[in-house]
């Protein structure tokens, strides 16, 4: 197992002109679980194929352990990968699917048959060996295949490239928590590329949010969650996503099309800022700004509420006891600590509202 | 109830045209030729029926049973060259950008040219004095397809190579374009040779379009007829004369329509059985009941 570093990697597919990837440089530590959470085309699988090997970047290195890999083959880089659907040689059994790896480089063969027992074992695969995988359920064949990968000694990574696309849906729970126990069992460095927050928060201990080739911020579920650094962030985690106003900041006070609402903790420059705040910490509070109800979503154990500020939409998710009605006025706050002032999509003050300052 | 059992058979008429034109252009004919095959016509109004007799000659046929035997060869060689040889071709073709276009069209060239026209250049060709092919052999050894039958027989086979194997080569190139890249990156992470990958990813995934180009150069190959007849007539002697070649040599030539008529309908019998037989093997584990052994889980 091996910690992964990149520096200053990029990859153009063009040449130059356009770049998959931005330059990025990081450090993937042993053992870590991490997720790259993106929008498709985002850059998250050329990232991956780059650790793996399949694309060698145009600028930057890896190092593994310390070692430049930049320019090893990929057979020769010890990393399993898993791909969207399971990669499978359906000509062959299982048992012969895991040993494959393994006799291409020439492995003893009292090796091989040890090696598989011992993975097929760890994977619960045993009593399917003999069996042709395109026989097996989708989940297990996802299985067999990142097995295939497993099999190899001291494997450094393992890559998972949205390995759950074409899982029946029943199976995608199973499925995910076998990978995630299994990640207990090998202590593996995991990199797991999805486009799915749930999969991503409830998987990893890091996830990289990517958009447009760039790491625009990484961090716990829980950081992405209450401290997003970048609109994206806020509006791509949480459903709904993060709540966005135009304000304007006049000298440290923030105003809503003319209205005053509070101020903000860092000094800015006067000018046009975007508010976010999460549908979760929009309030109800009597002290709060009046607001227009549009609609009220029931979904049981809470409420949507669709709001409008200044000709705004606004959702608030509020208990499911609290009693709103389309049409009517009624009067919210947004939390403090828990709304920003972003510019340029990027974060860069907290949000002071008013009525907790002045009333 | 009583309304919905009503039937009409005004649906019937819909299936009319095709009923008539399937009967004009296959099912009439092959009655003719069936009624034919069962009487001795010596003219319109003076024929004698004669049951299975012209069925039983032509099972007994001395030149039947060696242009079967010619037939069965030419076909085998044809397979076991042009399908290996397609498959190289595929593989080697570029995968895409203007290459793969020109290599597209580079070999559909064969395919677009009309039989005859292939049959009358490759006789020209393969001319000892005035074509290239036949000059370039002649310098290497001692050539001539009019007189001796091996180079007549190498000549037919070469040139249905030639015609042919472009067939396979897209068969194939479109199967192999159909793997998706992931199996050639699991390969690659695996450490598989290129052997390897032929062996394990693509020959896999390329059996149905084998099948096809197998199943299509066998009838093809079996029923041949229009390049050795313009190239070497079916001679020199017998050598080249393929079932096709001896039908119309009987059926028009000698005017033996009873015999004709059992020989087409044994050799289209027997056309129907082996490529009956080919389909069968070859789907016998990706068809549902084929075997007890198949269980095929809905996808």
């Amino acid at each position: 197992m091996a910690e992964i570093r990149l520096e200053n990697v990029a990859h153009s597919y063009d040449g130059g002109e356009t770049f998959a990837l931005k330059e990025t440089s990081m450090v993937w530590e042993d053992g870590n679980a991490y997720a790259l959470l993106g929008p498709s085309g985002c850059g998250k699988t050329t990232l991956l194929n780059i650790i793996s090997g399949l694309i060698i970047p145009s600028h930057g290195k890896i190092y593994v352990d310390g070692v430049d890999i930049t320019e090893k083959d990929t057979e020769d880089r010890n990393i399993a990968q898993v791909f969207q659907f399971p990669v499978l040689y359906d000509t062959m059994t299982v048992r012969k699917n895991l040993e494959f790896p393994l006799k291409n480089r020439n492995v003893p063969r009292e090796k091989i048959a040890s090696k598989v027992e011992e993975i097929a074992e760890m994977l619960g695969l045993t009593e399917m060996l003999d069996k042709r995988p395109g026989k097996l359920r989708s989940d297990l064949q996802q299985i067999v295949s990142l097995g295939r990968g497993l099999v190899r000694d001291n494997v450094s990574a393992i890559l998972f490239d949205e390995p759950l696309t074409v899982i029946d849906q029943n199976f995608k729970w199973t499925l995910r928590s076998r990978l995630k126990k299994l990640h207990l069992q090998t202590e593996a460095t995991i990199v797991y590329v999805t486009h799915d927050q749930t999969e991503a928060l409830t998987f990893a201990d890091q996830v990289l949010v990517m958009k447009d080739g760039e790491i625009i911020q990484s961090g716990t579920s829980e950081e992405l969650y209450l401290s997003p650094k970048h609109e994206f962030v806020g509006f791509f985690i949480g459903s709904p996503g993060m709540n966005f106003l135009d304000v304007e900041i006049l000298s440290g006070e923030v105003t809503v099309a003319g209205q005053a609402i509070g101020s903000v903790a860092e000094n800015l420059q006067d000018g046009k800022f975007k508010l976010g705040v999460r549908p979760e910490f929009v309030e109800v509070d009597q002290a709060g700004y009046e607001m227009t109800v549009t609609r009220v979503e029931n979904r049981g154990v809470y409420q949507l509420a669709h709001l409008e500020m200044a000709g705004m939409p606004i959702i608030a998710k509020v208990d499911s006891s609290t009693v709103l009605k389309a049409g009517e006025q009624a009067s919210f706050s947004f939390s403090q600590d828990r709304s920003f002032i972003f510019q340029d999509q990027k974060f860069v003050s907290n949000f002071v509202p008013k009525s907790k300052v002045s009333k | 109830m009583i309304e919905g059992k009503k039937k009409s058979n005004r649906g019937w008429f819909l299936v009319l045209p095709v009923v008539v034109a399937v009967a004009f252009t296959a099912i009439i004919p092959l009655m003719t030729v069936a009624n034919y095959s069962v009487q001795d016509i010596f003219s319109p109004n003076d024929r004698i029926f004669v049951g299975l007799e012209f069925f039983r000659s032509v099972m007994t046929d001395e030149r039947i049973l060696d242009a079967f035997q010619r037939n069965l060869i030419f076909s085998l060689q044809v397979l076991s060259i042009e399908i290996p040889l397609g498959i190289i071709i595929a593989r080697m073709m570029p995968r895409s950008g203007w290459k793969a276009s020109a290599a597209l069209v580079v070999l559909a060239v064969p395919l677009i040219i009309p039989w005859n026209v292939i049959g009358t250049t490759w006789k020209i060709f393969a001319r000892g004095d005035i074509g290239l092919g036949g000059y370039i052999a002649n310098l290497f050894f001692d050539y001539n397809y009019t007189n001796d039958p091996t180079d007549a027989w190498a000549t037919v086979l070469l040139m249905d190579v030639w015609h042919w194997t472009p067939l396979v080569a897209l068969l194939v190139y479109s199967g192999l374009r159909s793997i998706p890249q992931a199996y050639y990156q699991a390969a690659s992470i695996d450490g598989a040779s290129g052997w390897s990958i032929f062996r394990f990813v693509e020959l896999p995934k390329l059996k149905r379009v084998l099948m096809i180009a197998l199943l299509l150069r066998f009838m093809d190959s079996f029923m041949i007829y229009t390049e050795p007849f313009v190239v070497t007539g079916g001679g020199p002697g017998e050598s080249t004369t393929m079932l096709s070649i001896l039908l119309s040599t009987i059926a028009i030539g000698q005017f033996d329509i009873g015999t004709a008529g059992a020989f087409s309908l044994i050799y289209f019998l027997i056309i129907q059985i082996l490529s009956f037989i080919f389909f069968t093997v070859l789907t016998l584990d990706t068809r549902q009941g084929a075997t007890k052994k198949v269980k095929r889980r809905k996808a």
